[in-house]
Parts: structure tokens; C-alpha cells; sequence
């Protein structure tokens, strides 16, 4: 818990600019996708919804605490609509005081990966790529795309990279954790063959529905459960693609995991690295220990960050993962949202760590300048 | 020294609402709990968010599991970033009362006679000496 107080928090000097690697676009209604689908589909939201693998279509299957899915609540514009459906107030409220010199966008709601009907849920994901050209980062050059994919259909996420992956404000290719196989499984190599290919990352941002409890425990009772479970579904798609060898076939992907935390990073590698040393004969694809594929291929974006009592643990941990493998984010409008005037201010960090963190390691890692 | 300013007329802020004022360079909140005026410093000691636009709650406790009470509806304001809990009448937050807190303000409700006669500031009031006023000493 912090031991913050008003008399000795001060926000550290402000930098000079930030990358804010996860910012939250949403569509005022659904009708702002209009001109991006056809009326097939418009027709088909319009009589079915836009049914996702959910009891209860177009719900969260754990209520977020606060509306507009879990959103500050000072965010909403002064029109009244949703939290993150209004560029102008985004500047205004965050990207000018801010001084985000890039914000990568994690369009969450609505999308179609989760859709069972597939070619619904691949012309509902093309629609949302094509709306974060016409309204995000068209408009606003500090604004870049994720171009999401749809996980469980690879040869519709071929064909959306075959349409976007060349459009250089798409920074990253994104599917979501929770899915219907762990991740490193081989039916979804296409993507990571595809990413690789194209020199950019893969980002996968907490999320993602996949019909069967969020927990490995089974279905918890209580929402702050379920917030914990997006780190064990970071932890088991790490396991998943590192152990299927999926960076010793593709071994120029890099991976960034957006808000799933990763001071759990090291202890998975100490525990992964213990029993490959008993079981590898079992995976003799790896030559490697585990640890080395997590440190050479994944990137981790810094909020929520953990806030440990004693900032020192927290130095520990970064010294673990990486100073190059932390990304500045601000989950921007969500509630979760570390304002980078505060975000590890408590961890005195050198004037070096700090460019890292707030700037260098994600214009290297997204080729921005 | 403490100064003591006026912020609002006695009137303004309904029960349940409140105000926030710029007083001596800092943005106070000023919260009307049932007719009892309380100010707190307008920023959380977390990260900095601006509590006076969180919402404001009950306070739930629990004895064991499966049961729960609520009591002091209102009195609790959650930041609205993250939903930290702090007490409008002490600025203590639930979390960690004695070390996470943001500053609470004296507020009086004073006559306006006895205003213009001092010592207190008004910034951006023209006091009426047949009006009552929220006075915050900071």
C-alpha cells in the first residue's frame, strides 16, 4: 500500500513527452461503424447483436464497477457519451497535458473476436481497424493503430493483414488471451508467422471471452477475482508459446503483453527453468531454458502497475525484467489509469530509466521516431 | 497562519452535492453531508485524481463472510480514477487511514455581517451582510 501523503507526494518533474502504449477508443453507439460494414451486417446487429461467447450477449460476464466498461469517472465528454468516444475531449483531457507524444490504441468495444459467427466477427474486426483509421489516428497523427485479428479464425486475420498490415500507422497486430486454446497452440501460427513477417508486434491486451471460467480454478464469485485472472492468463500464454516453441520457430516475433502486470514474470521463468531442466526430453524443441525465450521476446506495458510497499521490491523486479522491456501506459479512459505524473514516482528512477520507461522502449519497440 | 475564505453562499450546494473552489492557489471540495459542510483538499493522494468528481457512497463493513451492513450513506467519496475510499469528514482513506489521507479543511457557515467585517478573504465574492456563507479556513 502506498504510503503517499499530501504533504510528501509530489509528482515527479514532468518529462518532456510520453508513448502511452494502451489508450482506449469506444464508439459513441454502434452506428459509428455504420460506414464501415455492409448491410449485411449492419442488418445482422441489428436483428441478432453482436452476440459474443457470453451467456448474455454484449455483457461483461463480471460487471466492471463503474460504466461505459469500467471507465474514470470523470472521463465521459460534456455531451454525455461514453468515456473514449470523443477524440477532441481525449486531447483535452489527456493527450495535451499529458504531452503523449504517441498513444497506441486498444480498441476493446466493441469488436468481433469473440463473434461465433465467423464471418460476422471478421467484418465486425474490419470494421473496427477501418474506424480507428477514419476517426483515431486519421485525424490525430499522434494516434496509432492496433490492427486486431481474430485469434480463433486465422485465415480471416491473414486476410485483415493482407488488407492493413502494410499501413504504417498500424503499429502492432493484436488478438486478446482468453481464447478457446492457449495460445501458443499451433493452430494460431499463421498470426505469428504472418507478424513476423511483417517486422511488427503482436499485442495482446487483457480480454477477450472465451466461453469457459477466466480463472484455471473455475468461475469465481467476485469482479476483483476476475480482474487478478487477466495475470493468470498472461502467465499461461506465456507458458503456452514459449513451451510449444513457438520462438524457436518464429524467432524474430516479439510479443507485448498490455496490462497484465509482470513482476510475476520472474518467478513463472524460475519455476519454468526448474522443470525444463527435469522434463525437457519431453519438448526437445526448446534449446533453450525458458527464462531466455521470456527475456529475449516479451515486452510488458506498465499499468496497472503493482505498487508494492516497499518501492526497492519494486527496483528488484524491474531489474528482473528488463529496464528495455517496460512500456509506459495509462489504460486512458479506463479506471485503472496511471497518470505518468505519478506512475513510479515513489521509485526515484534515474534520469536514464526514465527515458526508457516513458519514451525510448516503445518508439524502438514500435519503430516510432 | 491559517487564512479563512469565502467560497460559497450557504444556499449553493445542496445536501449531498458539492462544490469545488480555488482557494490560495489549491482546489478544495466542499461537500454538503445532511447540512454539515466539510472541505477536503481536491486531489488524491494516490495519483492525484480530482475527488470531488468520484462518486459518493455508503459505508459497507462486513462481520464474516455472506453478510454485510451499510451505514453513513453519502459519506464516503471514491476517487474517480481508481475508487479509493475516503471519509468526507476526515479526509482519512479506508485503505490505510493513518498514512493515506488528503487534507480536510475547517468549514463554518458564517453570517454575512460578521464577514464583512474580516478577518477573511474573499476572492470571488461581493458579500451581502443578509446572506450566510461557507467560510474554509486554509
Amino acid at each position: 500500500m502506498s504510503d503517499t501523503n499530501l504533504t510528501d507526494s509530489a509528482p515527479v518533474q514532468a518529462p518532456p513527452g510520453v508513448v502511452d502504449c494502451d489508450i482506449h477508443p469506444t464508439v459513441s453507439a454502434m452506428s459509428d461503424l455504420s460506414p464501415y460494414l455492409t448491410d449485411r451486417w449492419k442488418g445482422y446487429m441489428r436483428e441478432y447483436g453482436a452476440n459474443f461467447r457470453a451467456a448474455f450477449a454484449n455483457a461483461m460476464v463480471y460487471p466492471r464497477y463503474n460504466r461505459d466498461g469500467g471507465s474514470r469517472m470523470d472521463a465521459r465528454p460534456p455531451s454525455g457519451a461514453p468515456a473514449g468516444s470523443d477524440l477532441p475531449f481525449m486531447r483535452q483531457q489527456h493527450l495535451d497535458p499529458n504531452r503523449v507524444d504517441y498513444g497506441v490504441l486498444q480498441p476493446l468495444r466493441p469488436n468481433g473476436i469473440g463473434a461465433r459467427n465467423q464471418a460476422f466477427g471478421e467484418s465486425l474486426t474490419a470494421a473496427v481497424n477501418e474506424w480507428q483509421i477514419g476517426s483515431w489516428f486519421g485525424p490525430e497523427r499522434r494516434l496509432k493503430g492496433s490492427l486486431m485479428l481474430t485469434r480463433e479464425d486465422p485465415a480471416a486475420a491473414l486476410r485483415e493483414i493482407e488488407r492493413h498490415g502494410a499501413n504504417e500507422n498500424f503499429v502492432q497486430v493484436s488478438v486478446l488471451p482468453h481464447g478457446l486454446e492457449p495460445l501458443g497452440r499451433q493452430r494460431y501460427w499463421p498470426i505469428f508467422e504472418a507478424a513476423a513477417a511483417l517486422g511488427k508486434p503482436l499485442g495482446i491486451h487483457v480480454g477477450g471471452v472465451s466461453g469457459m471460467a477466466p480463472t484455471s480454478a473455475g468461475w469465481c464469485s467476485y469482479y476483483v477475482e476476475e480482474h487478478h485472472s487477466k495475470c493468470e492468463a498472461m502467465q499461461s500464454l506465456v507458458t503456452s508459446m514459449v513451451i510449444e516453441g513457438v520462438f524457436e520457430r518464429f524467432p524474430k516475433l516479439r510479443v507485448v503483453l498490455v496490462e497484465g502486470g509482470f513482476v510475476w514474470v520472474p518467478s513463472l521463468c524460475w519455476r519454468l527453468d526448474k522443470h525444463w531442466k527435469t522434463l525437457r526430453s519431453e519438448v526437445p524443441h526448446l534449446k533453450r531454458a525458458p527464462s531466455e525465450y521470456v527475456r529475449e521476446h516479451f515486452w510488458y506495458t506498465s499499468q496497472p502497475i503493482e505498487e508494492p510497499e516497499d518501492p526497492r521490491h519494486m527496483l528488484d523486479a524491474m531489474d528482473w525484467v528488463g529496464w528495455d522491456k517496460i512500456l509506459f501506459s495509462t489504460d486512458y479512459p479506463h479506471w485503472d489509469f496511471d497518470d505518468p505524473k505519478f506512475a513510479f514516482a515513489r521509485l526515484r528512477l534515474t534520469p536514464e530509466q526514465h527515458r526508457l520507461l516513458f519514451r525510448d522502449n516503445a518508439k524502438n519497440l514500435y519503430g516510432l521516431r | 497562519m491559517p487564512q479563512r475564505y469565502v467560497v460559497a453562499t450557504a444556499g449553493e450546494i445542496p445536501v449531498g452535492g458539492s462544490k469545488a473552489a480555488t482557494v490560495a492557489g489549491r482546489e478544495i471540495g466542499i461537500f454538503n453531508l445532511g447540512g454539515e459542510y466539510f472541505a477536503l483538499l481536491n486531489r488524491c493522494p494516490h495519483e492525484g485524481g480530482p475527488l470531488c468528481k468520484g462518486r459518493r457512497t455508503a459505508l459497507f463493513e462486513s462481520k464474516r463472510p455472506g453478510t454485510f451492513t451499510s451505514s453513513r450513506p453519502g459519506e464516503i467519496l471514491r476517487c474517480p480514477w481508481h475508487g479509493w475510499e475516503f471519509d468526507i469528514r476526515t479526509g482519512r482513506s479506508y485503505c490505510d487511514p493513518d498514512k493515506v489521507r488528503t487534507r480536510a479543511y475547517a468549514v463554518t457557515v458564517e453570517p454575512g455581517r460578521h464577514l464583512v467585517e474580516g478577518p477573511y478573504t474573499a476572492e470571488t465574492y461581493s458579500v451581502s451582510v443578509d446572506e450566510n456563507y461557507i467560510v474554509v479556513e486554509v
